[in-house]
């Protein structure tokens, strides 16, 4: 089984986040970096699919900085086989001009039987990539998927809806991207980190265009108006009813 | 006169309430632009509700129908607005819900161009649509300009107020030759009946470890009931994580973004990544033992103690006002 894997280098959640002098990105100074939460997903389904399988390979691919290359190795890490970094300055802020660079790598270096991405990516939540690379590779895909099953070339596959389950079935080669409950995303150990050291990476400059989503600033949200304490245990509970009530107008 | 597309949702014939929200959103940038609001509609045949969609400012609801379109079709339903769309339209709104996040960039892949996902306020400035989008789980908001033709861009959910117009547009039904296409979604198995999402829900009641242990979740139920089927009951991660609560319940960054009315945080510290969740809720109410709790410095409204005895007392409260 040949599998894709589109990972992405992301800000950890827990970044306190502070605007560049640019005024339009990350200041990235002291920011730890990780494998995007929902790439982790879809790298151990990618391995688990291969492991069951009992041969092919599992490529993981990235667009990004040079640094993206650590991100590529962690996942090489968790046991994939190889890795590609399709280099560039900046991830666009446009998800289909990353798309269309993804595509084509995928389409040149192909036919893989599945493509595995993040269900969305917890820097920009532009959620798009996936679905977009499955467009321009005209095959069907499944977004969010919480759980899944394989067999043959038969993919059956549940993802959430407002206040339900849909079941959504197709067939191999397809591309799916993951959410959280598919799997159980495995820690690298230390000998796959050892491991991962020696594994091909292929870095590949790529030129990305201009794209249709101009980034004019990034700012701070407006700051929530300061709350109060109303007061302390169920003494409180009439007074909050009334603010709620009088003041929020939320009862 | 050009267009903007506003496409709607209905799901088992009805039509579903973040539609409005959609045609609202989409009223807005036509009237910046000088177009006009083609709400559309996809199914099997015609979708109850669809007619007061005219009243939030579509010019027109049409309603493109196929026999395969009695569920969500994934590629079906991105032929057909992509279709609609490559016929003058100058931006293509959707929502950014289940259905909206899987078929939005979809379209967007189709007609060649970028998705602005999940905004939370779009303004004309000069000829040129300008949109928000939170990044970073909330910590900032982008502000870029779309210059694609068409725009296509997602609304988040709970953020766009439906505004009521006094004009009622034209209803017209299109029916359309179209397959399902070769992703098909073949169950869908319903949660609990009446049962509310919280990504919906115009009240959010969610609970945290601070509840001890999962049959303790009853006094969240109790209170959500109390609010007569407004409410639903969130979880934050740690509870996700420990299996007390579904995952379909979570609040947070790899849960659910609610922006309800009103959201209670019960026995929740407040993690960053359980604020980015829910921090766009316009009313924030938090009930924690410790004064020192982060989620108190969000919310409008907090109250210290025991949330097993101030919980049941804001139950009796709501109950003897509604």
């Amino acid at each position: 089984m040949r599998i894709a894997v589109c990972i992405k280098r992301v800000a950890d959640s827990e970044t306190r986040v502070k605007v560049a002098g640019d005024g339009r990105s990350l200041d990235d100074a002291g920011v730890k970096f990780i494998l995007n939460p929902y790439d982790e997903f879809a790298v151990e389904e990618a391995l688990q699919r291969k492991e069951k399988a009992g041969a092919g390979e599992v490529a993981v691919l990235a667009l990004g900085g040079p640094a993206a290359q650590e991100t590529i190795r962690t996942a090489l890490a968790m046991g994939a086989d190889r890795g590609i970094l399709l280099q560039t300055d900046a991830v666009p802020a446009d998800g289909f001009v990353t798309a269309q660079a993804i595509a084509q790598e995928l389409k040149a270096g192909g036919p893989w039987d599945l493509v595995l991405f993040g269900k969305l990516a917890i820097d920009d939540y532009n959620a798009q990539v996936g679905p977009m690379v499955a467009e321009l590779l005209d095959l069907p895909c499944v977004t969010a998927v919480s759980h899944l099953t394989i067999e043959g070339s038969a993919v059956t596959a549940e993802r959430e809806i407002e206040g339900a389950v849909e079941v959504v079935q197709c067939s191999l080669p397809a591309v799916l991207t993951t959410d959280k409950g598919v799997n159980e995303p495995r820690y690298p150990a230390l000998k796959g980190i050892m491991a991962a050291k020696k594994k091909p990476l292929e870095v590949k400059p790529v030129t990305l265009g201009g794209g249709s989503i101009e980034v004019l600033e990034m700012a701070p949200p407006p700051a929530r108006k300061d709350g109060k304490i109303v007061g302390e245990g169920a003494a409180a509970v009439p007074e909050l009813v009334r603010l709620l009530r009088e003041e929020a107008k939320v009862l | 006169m050009s267009t903007v597309l506003a496409v709607c949702e209905q799901r088992d014939g009805a039509l579903r309430k973040v539609s409005a929200e959609v045609v609202t959103g989409a009223r807005r940038i036509a009237d910046g632009l000088g177009a006009e609001v083609e709400a559309i509609v996809l199914g099997a045949g015609p979708a109850s509700g669809a007619e007061s969609l005219g009243g939030f400012g579509a010019d027109r609801v049409v309603t493109l129908t196929a026999d395969a379109f009695a569920t969500y079709a994934p590629e079906g339903f991105a032929a057909a607005v992509a279709e609609r769309a490559r016929g003058g339209a100058v931006a293509v709104v959707c929502a950014a819900s289940a259905q909206g996040k899987d078929l939005a960039p979809r379209v967007a892949a189709k007609l060649g161009t970028a998705l602005a996902a999940e905004v939370t306020d779009v303004s004309v400035d000069g000829g040129a649509l300008i949109a928000i989008r939170p990044v970073y789980a909330g910590k900032a908001l982008l502000r870029v300009k779309l210059t694609g033709t068409p725009a296509v861009l997602s609304l988040r959910p709970n953020v766009f107020t439906p505004v009521q117009r006094p004009k009622a547009g034209a209803a017209q039904t299109v029916a359309v030759a179209a397959s399902a296409g070769r992703v098909r979604v073949t169950a869908t198995k319903a949660a609990e009946a009446g049962a509310l999402d919280v990504a919906e829900a115009p009240i959010v009641i969610s609970g945290g470890r601070g509840l001890k242990e999962p049959a303790n979740f009853k006094i969240l139920e109790e209170l959500a009931h109390a609010f007569g089927g407004r409410a639903a009951v969130g979880a934050s991660r740690a509870v996700v994580d420990a299996g007390w609560r579904p995952h379909a319940d979570q609040v947070g960054q790899t849960g659910k973004t609610v922006s309800p009315t009103l959201y209670v945080a019960v026995g929740i510290s407040g993690a960053i990544q359980h604020l980015a969740g829910m921090r766009t809720s316009k009313v924030i109410v938090a009930i924690n033992k410790d004064k020192d709790a982060p989620i108190f410095k969000v919310a409008d409204y907090g109250v210290v103690g025991d949330l097993f005895e101030i919980v049941p007392a804001l139950t009796a409260a709501v109950k003897s006002h509604a």
